[in-house]
């Protein structure tokens, strides 16, 4: 069972603000989640098998180091909610640390 | 009119080379549906101006191409289902599109998904549940539930859309369609919204197999733009097989009992009595570890969600919550506002498995699991040429059935997680209905066999003869 402690440290940690509706479903929701998944744990110990991230064999795919033409900036700006001086406009993030 | 949109997009495009055919008369007609379609299929359609210039001779023939939402395509709207993209309009266009387009089959409208392309009913996007042509009262699956909607109907000659956990296949099966995912790579996901990158992979839900083998023959492909796609190792071929002598189809006992709807295997039943008939060599087999594939599948997927969603942050494109003077506040708040409660539940799952403490347990632990479910398929290549299991465990189910139920809702895609967990092919054929509804059939192979699973799934659909769907009727 997820407590609601540990939704709420989750939840800081993936920038969401629950209301407290949700978090009190997310607590039972992800715990019946949780309690299928765990099912992987009848397969016992796993220390020999190698853990796989990427399916297909590719070595890196490098290309040659040339400048290329990118986005122009007044498109890269042209969907953003708030654009001022060339720039994303964003609240302030607080007052400086003393 | 309405014959020559009765015609497969293959057919179309050949009649348009031989130059029996206006592209633009395509063109109208399926807009001037895709316009009036009331199974909240689309989410755009292009505007009622001239059909864009089209290349006769190209290989698509001008046969119009519905798009799900998370392509990128430049200046139309692609949101992904999701209010944190509304009214996003990218300034460029995904690989997959911009191929297709370039091959002579032009945007006719962007269809509604899931948002991020997380569920399995469609039920999941800020836009509003698309129907089930069947029965309004269903889904059509998910997440690619949009295109295989337009497609099943009629408002769409044919479409792309995308499959983590069985995306393509399940809509495929539950609208009476064919749905094709590619071995991971073979489809460049540059522009593609992204859910899951290790997982993610576009391809076509099409009327039939042929037009499958031909939408995927066109985009398809290596892409600088994309590092983890590939270059086919043969030319991808069109169909032409008509029987399955020296086939050998594996029946794996952990996808073809327990949990799947007495109607849909019944239907499976029949159509490896088919494939025997056939001639294929038809046996039973084991994919041991295949039943962990939800398990590995809902821990690596939100895992790669969680992290490829924090890009929104309302500051360089989509929504930003209003009226929030400080930053973190309107991170939070955005997110909050801006994704829906699927998403959320996700992006806590993939954190939580990613977190400090538990990483080992969940997230490093699924990995290990993906590696025992490709070992099981390796194991079964050495004795069989394909895999056959039913794709969905059941025919499309009611609006609203299993939106309270998470977990339920997850077990949709116990038959369709185990191959994008091991990167391989896999396609959806309608194999007949079960209660008046469509019931799919899986073929899966080894990576970039899509030439022989095409060719067997091109024998089925002829044995098979399905002649119910409703684009085939439709006015």
């Amino acid at each position: 069972m997820l407590s609601r402690e540990q939704v709420l440290h989750v939840a800081r940690l993936a920038r969401l603000e629950l209301t407290e509706d949700e978090q009190r479903r997310m607590s039972e929701e992800l715990s019946d989640v949780l309690d299928h998944i765990e099912t992987i744990g009848e397969l016992g110990d796993l220390a020999d098998v190698e853990p796989t991230s990427h399916v297909i064999a590719v070595e890196n795919a490098l290309r040659a180091d040339e400048p290329r033409p990118s986005l122009a900036a007044e498109i890269a700006l042209a969907s953003a909610p708030d654009v001022d001086m060339g720039g994303f406009r964003v609240p302030s993030p607080g007052p400086a640390p003393a | 009119m309405s014959d020559a949109l009765s015609l497969t997009a293959a057919e179309a495009a050949a009649r348009v080379r031989a130059g029996d055919l206006d592209p633009a008369e395509l063109w109208h007609g399926y807009r001037e549906r895709a316009a009036a379609d009331d199974l909240n299929s689309y989410t755009w359609v292009a505007a009622n101006g001239g059909p864009p210039a089209v290349d006769r001779e190209a290989p698509l023939g001008g046969v119009p191409l519905a798009v799900k939402d998370l392509f990128c395509t430049e200046g139309v709207p692609s949101q992904a289902g999701s209010r944190i993209l509304e009214g996003y309009r990218p300034p460029y266009t995904a690989t997959a599109v911009a191929r297709l387009t370039g091959a002579g089959a032009p945007l006719l409208g962007k269809t509604n998904q899931d948002e991020f392309a997380m569920g399995s009913s469609t039920e999941n996007s800020a836009y509003g549940p698309t129907l089930n042509p069947w029965d309004r009262s269903r889904v059509p699956g998910g997440s690619s539930g949009g295109s295989a909607a337009a497609v099943a109907a009629g408002r769409a000659p044919w479409a792309i859309g995308t499959d983590t956990g069985g995306s393509i296949r399940q809509p495929a099966a539950l609208c009476g369609i064919v749905g094709l995912k590619p071995t991971y790579g073979a489809v460049s996901r540059y522009g593609m919204i992204a859910f899951a990158s290790s997982l993610d992979q576009a391809g076509p839900l099409t009327r039939d197999v042929t037009d499958a083998g031909l939408l995927f023959g066109a985009m398809a492909g290596q892409d600088p733009c994309d590092s983890t796609s590939v270059g086919l190792p043969a030319p991808v071929e069109l169909p032409s097989r008509t029987d399955l002598r020296g086939v050998r189809l594996g029946v794996p006992e952990e996808l073809t009992g327990e949990g799947i709807e007495p109607g849909v295997l019944a239907s499976f039943r029949e159509t490896l009595d088919r494939a025997r008939e056939l001639g294929a060599v038809v046996e039973s087999c084991r994919l041991p570890h295949a039943p962990y594939g939800i398990s590995a599948y809902y821990l690596i997927a939100p895992a790669e969600a969680s992290s490829n969603l924090a890009r929104y942050d309302g500051v360089r494109y989509g929504f930003r919550a209003e009226g929030v003077d400080d930053l973190l506040r309107m991170y939070t708040e955005t997110r909050e506002q801006g994704f829906g409660t699927e998403v959320k539940r996700r992006i806590m799952l993939g954190t939580y498995a990613l977190s400090s403490g538990y990483y080992d347990a969940y997230y490093g632990r699924a990995q290990k699991v993906r590696t025992l479910i490709s070992r099981d398929f390796h194991a079964a290549w050495e004795r069989f040429d394909f895999i056959a299991t039913p794709t969905s465990p059941g025919v499309a189910f009611e609006l609203g059935a299993k939106t309270a139920d998470p977990l339920a809702m997850y077990l949709n895609d116990y038959c369709t997680v185990p191959m994008p967990l091991a990167g391989i092919p896999a396609i959806s054929i309608p194999s007949g209905l079960s209660e008046g509804l469509p019931v799919g059939f899986q073929l899966a192979g080894p990576a970039f066999s899509e030439n022989g699973l095409l060719d067997a799934a091109y024998a089925l659909e002829r044995s098979i003869g399905f002649r119910d769907a409703p684009w085939r009727t439709a006015a």
